[in-house]
Formats: structure tokens, sequence, C-alpha cells
């Protein structure tokens, strides 16, 4: 504890309210776990399917959120041009746009009959309903994580290695990446794993925009939304997953720096 | 607009003319082959500015860098070679090691990206940083190192680079007392016999590693000349101050030199300078003593400094030394006579 700070006394017991109302549930869930019949209610195929489908596209989703969204962090960053803060804002918009609302603009750009729709399918491309479809909803949803930390680590971390780089001889493209990147490399890291733990847990966008096809377009979060009204002990050893790989992520961004790098 | 011209013929090595309006700045820079150049000047005098528009870091409003004979900058005719292609390595004052990279792996950056192979810019490196004294430290973590040394390290890294100039900004004003001068000993070893310009507030840094010194005030050059002549016969208030003298300026009379408000501060009947010619006089407060109002030239007192064995008593028109104790008997507003030793003021033509 910080030695002489000092709380008043009814912020630690509105802060242990607050604490409760966050463990309590886990603690509810936990406690309606079939734990007997744990293991085979995870073994169940659908279940095993929906599982495999969610790392995969979760991870690609990742990857394209890096992939994009370090180039958009660098420009937001290092860059002065007009209309920059309100770019910035839209960048930002999927971050605070219901997932569902997400789930419906995807739907009318790639669509069948969306605005790029027509243009993709003279192109053989259908990605409506697809596996692809999933990983666009989640990507939609999670990149703005991984711009919000880059950007915020490349703005703290200046642009004095940069300039001194430059000075030393380095094309602009080594300086991105052997200077830059590595410097910032821990929220990159950071981000990267909040983005993947958004597009694991995300829901509204994927059923609105690619629907809910097992084994094509049910991801983890779908199946167990539709197993609970079938299948609530299925439902709860599924969720029960999630809370360990959403545990093991925040251990793994937390373990990084001792603190998370976000916002 | 002045410009520092370059001793010992030949052409220079740098020529430098920028004007930033957003700085109110208009900067000219002439620097000879193989010679330090000191800009000084107060915070916001333009310093910082002209480095970042030697370096490319900043494109002037109008203006032109040549280095050896090649257009770096030209705003007119749309020249701007990017930073890393100018050979101009930048020590700043912060010596802004690569965090992630070792301290051999920072001094080889330069050379891996001329795309020098492994082994060669290893060998290269472990070379220079021998040469700044700090060869034991190659396999030290950046983060790991004092601020000395790693002011010592980032001139390595820069020298790796083997440029063509070396700008130097404030490279001693990070350190602690006891960890600067190891660091301008080595600097005044490398320096020698390499074109330098170097930023610095300290007239120290300036007699130690500089050939010519340039004052810059209000984002103009106010002053220039062989660090010797600016230092010791300084003509900018600036400079003055800096070397602890105060600044007179006014017209050369027979008996001294007048001010504008017609006072008159006597000086030495040999100086160098005409009669009737306007002139500028750097005067030593140790020759200026306080005496009553009715004697020598009245002034008003407008600070009192101790200064451990004396006491600087600084008027509306020179500073005066006096014993400590004289802070009892004096206060701010005084009016008092100045005893002015004539042998104290240095009376030049302007």
């Amino acid at each position: 504890m910080n030695p002489g700070a000092r709380v008043p006394a009814w912020l630690i017991a509105i802060g242990a309210l607050g604490i409760l109302f966050i463990v309590v549930p886990l603690g509810g869930m936990l406690a309606n776990v079939d734990w007997p019949h744990f293991g085979s209610l995870l073994a169940q195929p659908a279940s095993v399917s929906a599982l495999v489908l969610s790392l995969g596209t979760s991870s690609l989703a990742t990857l394209l959120c890096v992939l994009l969204g370090v180039p958009v962090a660098a420009l937001l960053a290092r860059l002065r041009f007009p209309g920059q803060r309100v770019l910035r804002a839209l960048v930002l918009l999927p971050l605070v746009l219901p997932p569902v609302v997400g789930g419906i603009a995807l739907l009318y750009t790639y669509g069948r009959r969306g605005l790029l729709g027509p243009a993709l399918g003279a192109a053989g491309i259908e990605l409506g309903f697809s596996t692809a479809a999933v990983v666009l909803a989640q990507t939609f949803v999670a990149i703005p994580f991984l711009i919000l930390s880059v950007e915020g680590a490349l703005r703290t971390a200046g642009s004095r290695y940069e300039a001194v780089a430059a000075t030393l001889g380095a094309r602009p493209s080594r300086v991105l990446l052997r200077v830059t990147l590595p410097v910032i490399a821990p929220a990159l890291v950071s981000g990267t794993i909040l983005s993947f733990a958004r597009a694991l847990g995300e829901f509204g966008a994927t059923i609105t925009f690619a629907g809910s096809l097992p084994g094509t377009t049910q991801t983890l979060p779908l199946a167990l939304y539709f197993q609970l009204q079938t299948d609530p002990a299925a439902a709860v050893a599924l969720s029960l997953l999630l809370v360990a790989v959403s545990v093991l992520i925040v251990g793994v961004a937390y373990l990084r720096r001792g603190r998370m790098r976000v916002l | 607009m002045s410009t520092v011209t370059a001793d010992g013929g030949g052409a220079p090595v740098l020529e430098v003319h920028a004007e930033v309006d957003a700085r109110r700045t208009v900067l000219d820079l002439e620097l000879a082959e193989g010679q330090t150049v000191a800009v000084l000047g107060p915070n916001g005098a333009g310093k910082s500015t002209l480095l970042a528009v030697i370096a490319g870091l900043l494109v002037p409003d109008r203006g032109r860098v040549r280095l050896g004979g090649v257009v770096l900058t030209d705003v007119e005719r749309r020249i701007r070679m990017p930073p890393h292609r100018r050979r101009i390595a930048l020590l700043a004052q912060q010596p802004a090691l690569f965090p992630h990279l070792s301290v051999l792996g920072n001094v080889m950056f330069a050379a891996r990206s001329a795309g020098v192979r492994g082994p060669a810019a290893r060998t290269d490196a472990r070379r220079r940083l021998e040469e700044v004294g700090a060869g034991a430290l190659a396999d030290a973590r950046a983060t790991e190192v004092s601020g000395g040394e790693a002011q010592r390290i980032a001139l390595a890294r820069a020298l790796a680079a083997d440029p063509r100039l070396l700008l130097l900004d404030e490279p001693l004003s990070a350190l602690d007392a006891g960890a600067a001068p190891p660091v301008r000993r080595v600097l005044r070893t490398v320096l020698a016999g390499r074109s330098a310009v170097l930023v610095t507030h300290d007239p120290l840094d300036a007699w130690a590693l500089a050939d010519r010194v340039v004052v810059l005030e209000s984002g103009r050059v106010v002053e220039t000349g062989s660090t010797d002549a600016v230092l010791r016969h300084p003509r900018s208030a600036f400079a003055a101050e800096l070397v602890g003298l105060s600044i007179v300026r006014g017209i050369r009379t027979a008996p001294g030199i007048r001010v504008p408000d017609g006072r008159e501060v006597p000086a030495a009947p040999a100086a160098p300078a005409a009669i009737g010619a306007a002139a500028v006089a750097p005067v030593r407060p140790s020759g200026v003593r306080v005496a009553g109002p009715a004697e020598g030239v009245p002034a008003i007192i407008t600070a009192l400094e101790p200064r451990g064995d004396v006491l600087r008593i600084r008027t509306d028109l020179v500073a005066a030394d006096a014993p400590p104790w004289a802070a009892g008997e004096l206060r701010e507003g005084d009016r008092i006579g100045l005893e002015i030793d004539p042998g104290a003021v240095d009376v030049r033509e302007l």
C-alpha cells in the first residue's frame, strides 16, 4: 500500500461494492458448473468446432488489426493534416458503436445487396454469412483497441529516437521497423492481446453480418447463446472455458509490464 | 544580418541561410572545414531551429543549406534532401540511446543502416567505443549506463555514421557537474579536425571546444568572431553577460563613451575607437566601485546578487562588485555613484 495515501471510508465501502459486483457473477457461474460431466460437455462436437472456429477467426482478425491498425496509428500520431481529429473520431467509432449497428453497417457494405456487394459478386467473392464475414466483423470491432494503444505509445515515445535514427542514415522504413516499433513493442503487444480478446468475445456484429451457421460462422459466443436455451449445462461449461481464456489474456497483458497500457 | 566568415581561406564547408517565419528567425552561418563553431544565445534565440534546419528535420520558409559543395536544402529550387541522406549526425542534450538495443547495437546502428555486414559493423563499433573511453560497456544494455556514459556512447554512435558534419545540441547541459568534464574532454579530442556546430549556453564549452563563436539573439546573428575575440571582448549583451561583463553602447568621446541618456563612462584614451564613432564597451564589474550619489557616474541600483566572496550590484548602467557585507547598506532603487576604473572599460568601434 502507498504509505501516507488516505482515502475516505465511504470510498472503500463503495469500492468494495463495485468489486463484488464484478466478482460475484463469476462465482454464480462457477457454482453452477456440472463438474462431473464437465469434460464430456466441452468435448461435444458442436462445442469443439465452435471453439476451433473462434480461435481461428480471432487470430486472423487480430492479424488484420495489426497489419491495418499499426499504419493507421502511425499516421494519426506522426502526421499533421486537415480533418485529422474528425478522422480519428471516425476510426475509433467501432469502439462506442453498438456491435449490432456495426454488423448492419458491414452487411450494407459487403453484403450481396450492399455498397460493394455487386462489385465483390462480379469478382466471385461472396462475403455474407461466410467465415470471412466473421473475421471482418471481429476486425471491425477490435481494431480501435489496437489503434488506440499503439497511437498512445507513439505519442508518449515522441519522435526523438526517430530523428536520431534518421541522422544516423536510416531510411524511413528502417526507422519504422528497427526503432519505432521496437520502442513501442510493449504497447503493440498489449494492444494485440486486447484486440484478440475483443475479437474472441464478438457477438452482435457477427450474428448480424455473418449469421450463426454451425461450423462456418457460429463462433463460441454464438454457440454459447444458443446452447443456453437447449443445454444450459453445456453453456456454463463453455462460459467457463471463455473465462479461462480471458483470465489468461489479462494475465499475460499484466505480466508484460506490470500494468495494461490501454487507452 | 551578419555572416560568420570562414577562417584560414578556403571555401566554407557549410553555408546556411535560413528564414523561419513562425519563429521570426533569419540566420546565416558559415563554417570552415575542420572547424567547430559554437552557437551561443538565450533560450528561444533560434539555436535549435538552426540545427534542425541543417539536419533537415525542419524546412525553412526561405533559405539554403550547402555542405561540402552539395545542396542539401534550397527552398526556392525545391531541394530537400531527407535527413538520412545528409551525412549529418546529431548529438542532442539527451543521449536518446535506443532502449531496445545493447550499447554495441546502438553504435552499430549507422553501419547496419548503410548495409555494412554484422562482423565489420561490430569491429568498427568496438573501435568507436574505445575512442570515447566506453569500450568496457559494449555488452551492457543501453538502459543500464549512467548519464555521462550514455552521452559518450551517443557520441560514438554519431561518429560511427562517419558524418560530414557533427551537430551538438547542448551535449553537456543534462549532465551532473561531475559527469560533464570527462565528456567534454572526449569531445575536445574528437572535435579536433572535424567540422561541427555546437549549440551551448556555457562559455566553458565554447572556450574548450570551439574555434569560432556566433551569438544569436531573437532569431538574428548579433555577434560573430573567433572564440577568443568574442568572449574576451564581447559586443553583444548576451556574450558579455555570459562571461560576467556589463556592456555599454554609445558614442566614443575624449574621456570615454557617452550613452544615449548623456552619462559618460570613462575609458583609457588609447582605446581603439575614433572620437564621435558609435562604440561598444564591455565593462569588468571588478573595476567598478560603488560610491555616494555625488561622486562618479550617477546610477540606480536594479538588483543585488550575492556571489559568495563578492556582492554584484546591478545598476541601470553597469554592474559593480563590492564586499559581501555591503549588502546591509544598499537597496534596490538606491541612487548611487559609480567610480569606474578606465582600465576596466574596453571600448571598441561598433
